[in-house]
């Protein structure tokens, strides 16, 4: 489907899903944690927008609910987490300094152009309408995985993996008018606890090696070379 | 007589450019608690200026007295293949968006060589730091523009607006990406804020005011006016292109005065968006320009990709 054809509720979600792009990419070129975290809360609340309009523009009414689990969860709820936490452990000042942000984000689109390479086929197969953005939703989860191995931060690393997370989320919602409800309430719990257990862990870490540094968890002899 | 309005149109741009630098300056002023002058202020300086006698230095070769009329005369052409008030004009018709990035090319090459004409070390540092901004705001451009011209299918201006008037409202990501990445390399090439500060006296920061430091009265007049109507075309462009409702697509005299007001207003709202932008960043250093234009490439680019993701026909 060209774009012209479309109506504007399903170009809003073509929109909304090329914003959520572009939050990904955000993630990777931010250096510091308090902005990664808004960021990713921005993420989270442009899902919300985009799965309500799905549900307006698919005709399925249970959809409204997950966008208002996506809303709570991921828009408000893990981000205020995070935040706190950042907060706490005083990691606010910090700033990752990485290596060539530039060079990150070329990656990037080139991960884009890889997932539209490899979802085209997919995209060939059925005529709904929204499906272009499966594309999208599969670019979101490698942009993810790529904030994970560029950062040496575990707060970096939780939330590129609560972003790989949205990246699902999403393609569930664009090519399958959503996930059964179960399933839905059953994901949204479990990202729920994963973020509680991801606090914890940060505590446990810190305190085994007095940082949040995942890089220096390679080192494994006990006494300072 | 669709060529003398072509005319005119060129001359209405020209002599309108230095009243929108006079609404910016407001437009900050306003924000920053400070009086601000008269609109017309911009008007008085460019006078003052034309008046008094240009000092040219000692070592200076005919690339120094040349530079300012090359400079002004390619703005001026650029400007008059830019649609302002009404397409399908004639102007608008012979050349595309190609040329108007090789008319800024041409004003920049020479403003650059006149820097290092003199031979002081501001001027040759400004020439540099300049060339390096555009190198790398050009990339991030040409990719904007190329993202409009795959969905317009052309690269002329005055086609593309018609054809984003008739399509109507679409919400294209590939515009949104587009537009975010010119009004970054929109920044950077009129040497605005966060890449550069017009209105710094520190040698050590300048980018473009380096350059013409050894520039006075009318040489200097015509350089500050040039960067005036190159702020303003910047703006038009985006104007125009991205929301080009109420521009006149007849030549009568309520069309053209309605697509006047319609500019103004349009402008006038992009200015306060730019005023505020200013107001808010802090100028960077000059390390980190890089990465911002290496943004304003990744949007365009990003516009460039879910145009073919996104918008196009599998």
């Amino acid at each position: 489907m060209a774009i012209t054809e479309l109506s504007h509720y399903q170009q809003a979600i073509l929109l909304l899903a090329s914003l959520i792009v572009l939050t990904s990419f955000l993630m990777l070129g931010q250096s510091r944690l308090l902005r990664l975290v808004f960021i990713f809360a921005v993420q989270g609340i442009l899902l919300a927008i985009t799965t309500a309009l799905a549900a307006d523009v698919l005709d399925s009414p249970h959809l409204y609910i997950s966008a208002l689990l996506t809303l709570t969860l991921k828009g408000i709820f893990i981000p205020i987490m995070l935040q706190r936490l950042v907060l706490n452990m005083g990691l606010h000042r910090d700033m990752e300094t990485l290596p060539n942000p530039a060079r990150v984000m070329m990656g990037g689109t080139g991960l884009v152009v890889f997932s539209y390479y490899v979802c085209l086929p997919i995209v060939k197969l059925s005529p709904l309408i929204t499906l272009n953005t499966i594309a999208i939703s599969m670019a979101v989860v490698l942009l993810g995985m790529l904030l994970m191995i560029t950062r040496r931060q575990a707060v970096a690393h939780v939330v590129g993996f609560m972003s790989i997370e949205n990246g699902l989320f999403f393609a569930a919602v664009v090519s399958t008018y959503g996930m059964p409800m179960v399933v839905e309430l059953g994901i949204a719990f479990d990202v729920l606890v994963a973020a509680v257990l991801f606090g914890v862990f940060f505590f446990h870490i810190r305190s085994s090696i007095d940082s949040l540094d995942v890089d220096q968890l390679n080192r494994l002899n006990e006494v300072e070379k | 007589m669709a060529w003398l309005l072509a005319l005119l149109q060129t001359l209405l741009f020209i002599a309108s450019a230095p009243l929108l630098a006079g609404w910016l300056k407001k437009v900050k002023c306003r924000l920053q608690n400070r009086r601000a002058p008269s609109l017309f202020q911009p008007y008085r300086d460019l006078r003052k200026l034309w008046r008094k006698e240009p000092i040219v230095a000692h070592p200076a070769s005919w690339i120094f007295k040349a530079a300012p009329y090359i400079v002004l005369s390619t703005t001026v052409l650029a400007a008059s293949i830019v649609p302002l008030i009404a397409v399908n004009l004639p102007t608008a018709k012979i050349a595309d968006v190609v040329v108007l990035i090789g008319f800024f090319a041409l004003g920049r090459f020479f403003l650059a060589l006149a820097g290092m004409d003199i031979g002081t070390a501001f001027g040759g540092m400004g020439s540099s730091r300049e060339m390096t901004v555009s190198a790398l705001a050009e990339p991030a451009m040409l990719m904007a523009v190329f993202t409009l011209a795959m969905s317009a299918s052309t690269t002329n201006l005055s086609v593309a607006m018609n054809y984003v008037l008739h399509t109507g409202l679409v919400l294209r990501p590939s515009f949104v990406f587009a537009m975010l990445g010119m009004m970054l390399v929109a920044v950077a090439e009129t040497g605005r804020i966060p890449v550069d500060n017009p209105t710094t006296h520190l040698e050590l920061t300048m980018i473009h005011e380096a350059m013409i430091l050894e520039y006075s009265g009318r040489y200097l007049g015509m350089i500050e006016w040039a960067s005036q109507i190159k702020l303003m075309l910047y703006g038009v462009l985006i104007v125009n292109i991205f929301f080009p409702w109420g521009i006149a697509q007849n030549f009568s005299p309520e069309a053209l005065g309605f697509g006047a007001l319609a500019l103004t207003l349009k402008l006038a709202a992009l200015t306060v968006v730019l005023g505020l932008s200013e107001v808010l960043f802090a100028k960077m250093r000059i390390f980190r320009v890089q990465e911002f234009l290496s943004f304003a490439y990744l949007l365009s680019l990003l516009g460039m990709l879910s145009h073919i993701i996104l918008e196009v026909r599998h």
